[in-house]
Order: structure tokens, then sequence, then C-alpha cells
């Protein structure tokens, strides 16, 4: 029987595989992209457990975080087209100079 | 009549005098030559009038002694100790040896001193010895007794580097230092052990003199006391002397710190300082009473040194030399009568050398001052040249013969009866010395001040020989002054026996001296020939400096030393010091990586460390 | 049964499409592997009742995100991602190492009382357009009208990035 927990174990190998993405790319807009499939287990968890416990604010929340998403990436892929004008490179490797 | 609160400010007085004399001159006086000099003589002849007030108060109240005034210097719980001043026969007549014949020796360093550059910082440095020396003789307790046995030998080290520009002063100056320094451990442990010993407990524990004399008879009494234990602390405190007062082995520091200036080898080096080893034996005498092997120890020691320094004295040809290796044979006499039990004998023979052998190198001082010129074979004749200086030296080396009717006749002679009756080895050995003293002092007398002048010489200026009379005269009278009575010693009859064989016995040596040296009857060189393996022997001064030497050089330097530069270089050094540095260095290195500035990295830790929290919230 | 059919192949497919996601060498591949597993998301939306979501996953992620992802994809003309060199720590398998670990402990996080009902069991009436929108505009109002505002910081933000400086 499919139980809740399933729907959870997936959303944990999905936000997984996510999180591994975003430490393994090299490209900024990859890594942009694998912080959605983090957005998106997430919201796979919210509607899983709006299942579980018979309340609809579960998908309410998914519906803001789905804006919120949309929002960011508009203004995320905005600084990565500056990145790609400023230092020519979309290397996350090279765009180093957070440090001392 | 004097009062107590009198009594008291006298002897404070006594001995601060010379302190403050010392720290105006070093805050006033050093550019001021004659202010220096002034205030030096002055404050050490207001402790000279002290002492003269307190002898004539004490003439009159015999019973008012023993006199102790003190103040509590440390008082933490648990460890008390106290700084005081304690007047009683031995303490008075142990200062006013040290403040006249201080005085006297100040007083001709006017003179003496009067060309020298560092004319203000010796006065200033001899005032201070004075205080330390004070210090010493009038202390009630072991700390302080300890803290002017090391101030004098501070003050010992910067007069004979005084001319610090010169090696020569400046190594003596360091070896008198270090050899006192060696036996000033030995001292400083038994000090502390007699501490310990005093009680089991530790507030109970003192360092007073008398209290110490009392509690160690009811310890002794009471069976608590180790038989080891005593018999150690008594010859480990007997190490103070051994380096204090130069007896052998460690007498390699006396010769070298001729060194210094002439006045200094008077005061310190032959009547005050190097007496200072005799009064602490006299002063914690009741420590030895009941300790035989020790006192055996002392005596035989004692002995020893009085004999071989006269036997090296017969081949020095320097006449200050003589004079030191003479002074190390008369303070042998002066711990032998000590090891005997005489206390007043030793103390004595201590007043009657103070006085001579002061009168001796004052003498010595004015021929240098004279002619420029320090050993005897480039002098000569100088009777004719310099009248006064060699009629003084005369008296002095008299006196130190035991001629018959000056003051060493007497003293010595108390010792020589001591000898015949405790020891008939060491009464031997004793008697022979008296007849090399006598030998060696009439060798210096001829080959100096008789025969054929060599040199040039003018007579010293009165402030030189004013104090050298004083002296003479008192060379001459003082086995009149009633000083053994004066200690408390009974004054036993004239042992006709010991007398005659010791006139004897110094008849031969100055007869043979000026038969060797005078009239050249009989031909030195051909002696020196025939006792070829002796005579290299005592020139090199039976190879004790060099067995030192090599100590230091071999076990010393290169084990000991070479040890502790290894552990310093690699362990402390290397180890501790750079290695820490080098493991910080590397730890940073290792951490700096962390900040890559790429923020997937950032990720990564932030990753980490939230997987940290959940597995300890688990 | 037939439920457990469908979950499987959808979860499986959406799992396996993300892997495309972090895997693959070319960004267009990526981008259409993503597409992937939105729909399949949205299929699992449909299985757990929110009927609304799913609608507005695919119209709004599928629809208006990846597109945009695909645009800036193509505006700056990216070139197949070369093979990491060595990096510290070797990112790739610590960082892997690290997410299975996280990924373990969440699963441990999950301690749902036993005994829950299937999912069948449940009434499954909550989500509707009708419910949704009845809670967005009543209890969730304001939240729903600020997110305008934050649209509009985002629109603004992208034109001001996105502009050539006048000195350029």
């Amino acid at each position: 029987m499919i139980t809740v927990t399933h729907y959870l174990i997936a959303s944990v190998l999905l936000f997984s595989i996510g999180l591994i993405g975003i430490l393994t790319r090299r490209n900024v807009l990859m890594i942009l992209l694998c912080i959605e499939i983090m957005f998106n287990a997430a919201n796979l968890m919210f509607v899983a457990y709006a299942r579980g416990w018979a309340d609809v604010g579960g998908q309410i929340v998914v519906f803001f975080i789905i804006t919120v998403a949309a929002a960011e990436v508009t203004v995320g892929l905005a600084i990565a087209i500056l990145l790609s004008r400023q230092l020519h490179t979309l290397n996350a490797d090279e765009v180093s100079r957070l440090k001392w | 009549m004097v009062d107590e609160g009198a009594v008291q400010l006298l002897g404070w007085t006594l001995l601060f005098a010379p302190l403050a004399a010392a720290v105006l001159i070093l805050l006033i006086g050093l550019r001021r030559k004659p202010l220096a000099a002034g205030l030096a003589i002055g404050g050490l002849l207001i402790s000279f009038g002290c002492t003269l007030l307190l002898f004539l108060h004490v003439l009159r109240q015999p019973d008012a002694l023993p006199m102790e005034c003190s103040i509590a210097w440390i008082a933490v719980p648990g460890f008390t100790v106290p700084f005081g001043i304690l007047i009683d026969q031995l303490s008075l007549l142990m200062t006013l040896v040290v403040t006249g014949v201080g005085s006297a020796i100040f007083i001709y360093s006017l003179g003496y001193m009067a060309e020298d550059p560092g004319y203000s910082r010796f006065f200033g440095v001899l005032s201070l010895f004075a205080f330390s020396m004070l210090t010493i003789v009038l202390s009630n307790n072991w700390v302080q007794l300890f803290m002017g046995w090391e101030l004098v030998g501070c003050s010992s080290y910067l007069l004979i580097g005084h001319w610090y520009a010169k090696p020569s002063a400046a190594d003596a100056g360091k070896k008198a230092f270090m050899v006192n320094r060696v036996a000033d451990f030995g001292f400083m442990l038994g000090i502390l052990s007699l501490w310990a010993l005093s009680s089991p407990s530790m507030p109970e524990r003192t360092f007073h003199f008398h209290t110490l004399q009392l509690r160690l008879a009811q310890l002794t009494a009471g069976g608590a006391v180790s038989a080891a234990a005593l018999p150690l602390i008594g010859l480990l405190i007997f190490c103070g002397p051994v380096g204090k007062s130069a007896q052998f082995p460690l007498h390699v520091w006396l010769p070298d710190a001729m060194e210094g200036p002439t006045p200094v080898s008077a005061l310190i080096h032959a009547a005050t300082m190097v007496a200072a080893g005799v009064y602490l034996l006299c002063r914690a005498f009741w420590l030895f009473e009941a300790l035989p092997s020790v006192l055996t120890t002392i005596m035989w020691v004692g002995g020893a040194t009085a004999f071989l320094a006269a036997c090296l004295a017969l081949v020095e040809n320097d006449l200050k030399r003589i004079l030191a290796y003479s002074t190390l044979s008369q303070l042998g006499y002066m711990v032998m009568a000590l090891g005997m039990g005489g206390v007043a004998a030793g103390m004595y023979h201590l007043t009657t050398h103070a006085f001579f052998k002061a009168l001796l190198f004052l003498s010595a001082g004015s021929v240098i001052h004279g002619t420029h010129e320090q050993e005897i074979w480039k002098l000569g004749g100088l009777w004719r040249s310099m009248r006064w200086t060699s009629l003084c030296f005369l008296i002095g080396a008299l006196a130190l013969a035991g001629f018959p009717g000056l003051s060493g006749f007497f003293s010595k002679d108390e010792i020589l009866v001591l000898a015949s009756h405790r020891s008939p080895a060491l009464y031997g050995i004793a008697t022979l010395t008296a007849g090399m003293t006598a030998f060696y002092i009439g060798r210096a007398w001829f080959t100096a001040f008789t025969g054929k002048a060599h040199g040039h010489a003018h007579e010293s200026p009165p402030v030189m020989l004013g104090p050298l009379f004083l002296l003479a005269a008192l060379s001459i009278a003082g086995g009149y002054l009633g000083i053994p009575h004066f200690l408390g010693e009974h004054q036993a009859e004239l042992d006709w026996g010991v007398a005659a064989i010791s006139l004897a016995v110094v008849a031969t040596g100055l007869t043979l001296s000026w038969l060797m040296y005078s009239r050249k009857l009989v031909s030195a060189r051909q002696v020196v020939q025939a006792l070829a393996l002796p005579h290299s022997l005592l020139q090199r001064r039976f190879y004790v400096d060099e067995l030192y030497a090599w100590y230091v050089e071999q076990i010393q330097q290169k084990l000991i030393a070479g040890f502790c530069a290894w552990v310093e270089r690699v362990i402390i050094i290397g180890i501790a010091v750079n290695g820490t540095a080098f493991a910080t260095r590397q730890a940073g290195r290792f951490v700096r990586r962390l900040q890559t500035g790429q923020v997937q990295t950032y990720v990564l830790v932030f990753l980490l460390g939230v997987v940290c929290f959940l597995a300890l919230g688990r | 049964m037939t439920e457990a059919v469908f979950f499987y192949t959808f979860t499986v497919l959406m799992l396996v499409s993300a892997g495309f996601v972090v895997l693959s060498r070319q960004p267009i591949y990526s981008v259409l592997s993503l597409l992937a597993v939105m729909f399949c998301l949205a299929s699992l939306f449909v299985m757990l009742g929110a009927y609304v979501l799913a609608a507005l996953q695919v119209l709004l992620y599928a629809g208006a995100v990846l597109v945009l992802f695909l645009f800036v994809i193509m505006l700056l003309n990216l070139e197949p991602e070369r093979l990491a060199r060595m990096r510290l720590f070797t990112l790739r398998s610590v960082g892997t190492a690290a997410a299975a670990l996280f990924a373990f402990l969440l699963s441990q996080v999950f301690e749902l009382p036993a005994g829950e009902p299937p999912l069948e069991r449940v009434p499954a009436a909550s989500g509707s357009i009708e419910s949704v929108g009845r809670l967005l505009f009543t209890k969730y109002l304001i939240p729903f009208e600020l997110t305008s505002f934050l649209i509009l910081a985002a629109v603004i933000g992208a034109v001001t990035l996105g502009r050539r400086s006048p000195d350029e």
C-alpha cells in the first residue's frame, strides 16, 4: 500500500539528487537548475503532508513556493547573464572572489 | 648612662651609615670626587664612633651584653625572618676591627686612589662593602647573614674588577664570584636544612641563632634528630667558610684577587671579608660543638690550608701574591683553631692578623705607589729611599712571623698551645708552617727592602703614612689589649715549652732567609736545583687551577653544557618554538583551503554542518 | 494496486530524469530532463489529489520557468561542460557521500505514528480548485497580495540587472 511515507521518501531522494547536482555541477545555470529540483522536492513533501493530514494549507504553501521560485529564477538568471558579461565565464570554479 | 633606646639607635646607625653613604655617593657623588670620599669616610667613621660608644658602654656595664634588637622583616604565615642587630662580645670585637681597620684603609685610599678615574665608584662600592660586612657581623639570624654574605661577595667582585678594562682583573673577579657561588650552594643547603629541622611544623621554624640553639638542644636531647643529619648539616654549613675564607680546595680565587687595588686587598682579602668565614664558625659554634667528626674535618682542612699555602708562598715573586698566600696560611691557622674548639684563640688571631696583614698590604701598596713595581726582584734597597714604609713593613713582617712581644706572637702561640694539646700531628705541621712563614716573609723583606736599589722610589704622602703608623702601633700593642679576656676566656699561663719551640723555628726561618737572600751565603739557585721536583710542583700551584680548568672545560662545558645546549637547540627551540610555529602554519595552510571563494565549497560545508546537527539531534 | 503501479512508475521516471539533470553534459539535455521531472511530479500531485497544483506546476514551472531557462541558455550559447579537474576535497566523492548521508538521516526523521491509514481511505476531496481558491482568498489573502509585490520586485531586479549600463 502506498502511504504518505512513500511519497516522503521519494521527496527525500529527489532532494538528495538536487543536492548532489548543486555540489558537483560547474556551470552556474546548471546549479540554478538543480536548485529547482530541490524546490520541487519540497513541494512534493508539502503536498504529501497536506494529503496525510487532510489539510489544504499544504497546497497553498506549494502555491506560494512556486511563485517565489519563479521570481527567484528570474533574478537568478539575470545575475547569471550579468556574470557572463562581467567575468566572461559561467564556471563556478572561477567565480571565487567570496574569500579573503 | 646610656639607656636602652639610645643603644638601639647606636646599633642601627652603626649598621646603616655606610649604606646611606653608598646610596648618596651613587645619587650625587659620582662626579664629585671630594664629596664621594668625604661621604664614604664619614659614613664609616660614624659607624666606628657608634661602635666605640657601645664599647665604652659595655666596659662600664659588662652584664649589658648580649643586646639584641630586631624587626620582623618577612612575616608571612609559616615563614618568618627577622632583621636585627645582635651585639655580644664576639660581634662587638669584630665590629671594632671592621670599622676601625676599615676607616684607616678608607683614609689611606684617599692618597692611593687619588689619580684613579674610578675614584667615586671605588668609594661607593667600598661603603657598600662596609655595610655588607657589618650586616654579616651584626646579624641575628641565618637569612640576614646569608644576605650579607652574598653582598660582600658582590662587592668583592666589583672591587676586584675595579679596573674592569683589564682582562685579567675582570677574570679574577669572575673567578672569585664563581668559586664562592659553589661554596654558597652548600652553605644555603645547610641553612635550609637547619631551618627545616628546627621544628616539624612550618610556622614554628626559625632562622634565629639563639632560638635555633635552644631548639636544637631540645631536639637532640629528645632524640628527635637522626644521628647522620646534624653532621651533614654541619659540613654543609662549613662549605660557606671554605669558600669565603678560601680554604683548600676552594682557595684558588684569593691569589687572583690581588688584581684589585691594594686597599681592596688589604680590607677585603686580608682583614675582613675572608675573616667572615672564621667569624661564622665562631658565631655558629654551638652547632659544631657536639659534632666531633665535623670538628676534626674543620681542623684538618685548616691545617692543610695553612701548610700548603705557606709552601706556595715560598716560590712567589710578586709582593702582593706572597702576602695573599700568607693570608691563606693564616686563615688556615684560624680555621684550624676553630676546629680544635678554640673560639677565643681563633678570634684573637683574626684580630691581630687584621692589624698586621692590613699593615703589610698597605705598606706594599705604598711601595707600589712609590715605585710602580710589584715584583720583589725588581725592587731593592727601599730601606734607604722609603724609610717610613720600610719600617712599617718590617713591623708587620715581624708580627706575622711571630717575633716575641708583637701581637702575632701571642695569638699564634695560643693556637699552637691548643694544637699541642689536641693533635700532635697538627702541632708539628703548624710549627713547621710557622717556620716557613718566617722564611718567606724574610725572603720578601731582604729581597725587596735591603740590598741594591733597582729603580726610582719616592716616599708616600702623609695621608697614606698615617694609617700605616696606626696599624703598626696596633700590631705592636695588640697582644697587650686583653682580647681573649674580653672574649671571656680565662687567660692561660704561658706555655714555655711551646713558646721556646716556636721561637726556635721562627729564628731558624729568619736566619735562613737572611743567609740566602741578604748575605747570599747559601745559593738559592742550588737549593732550587736540588729540590727541582717539589719546586716545579709549587710553581704550578699543585696544578689545582689546571684541574679546575680541565673540569670546567671537559665535563661542565662539553658534557653538561653541551647536553643543555642540545636540549635547548633541539627540544626547546626546535620542537616547542619552531615546531609550534610550524604546526600553526601548517594548520593555517590546511584551514585556509576551506576558503576557496567558491560557493559550492561553502554549500558543502553548510551541508556537513546540517548533517552534524541532525546526527547530534538523534 | 493500480495506484502502486502508477506511483512507482512516475517516481522512478522522476528520479531517473533528475539523475539526467545532474549528470548530463549538455545544458539543453539537463533542461529537458527537468521538464520530464516536472511532468512526473505533476502526475504525483494528481495522485495525491492536488489537482490545481498539478495544473499550476505544468503551467508555471514547465511552461514559464523552464522556457526562461532555455532562452537564457540559448542566449548565452553555453558549451557542454567539461569534466571537472581535481578540486579541493574531490567534490564529487565527498559531496555525494554527504548527500547520501543526508538522505539517510532524513529518512530516519520520519516517524509517523504506526498504523496510519493508506491513502485511499483518507478523504481526497481537498485538492479541488474550489477548496484551494476558497482558502487562498480568505485565510491567505494577504500573502497572496504580497506575492504581487514580490513579483514586481523580481521584475524590476531582473530588468535592472539585465540592461546594459549606459557607458558600455
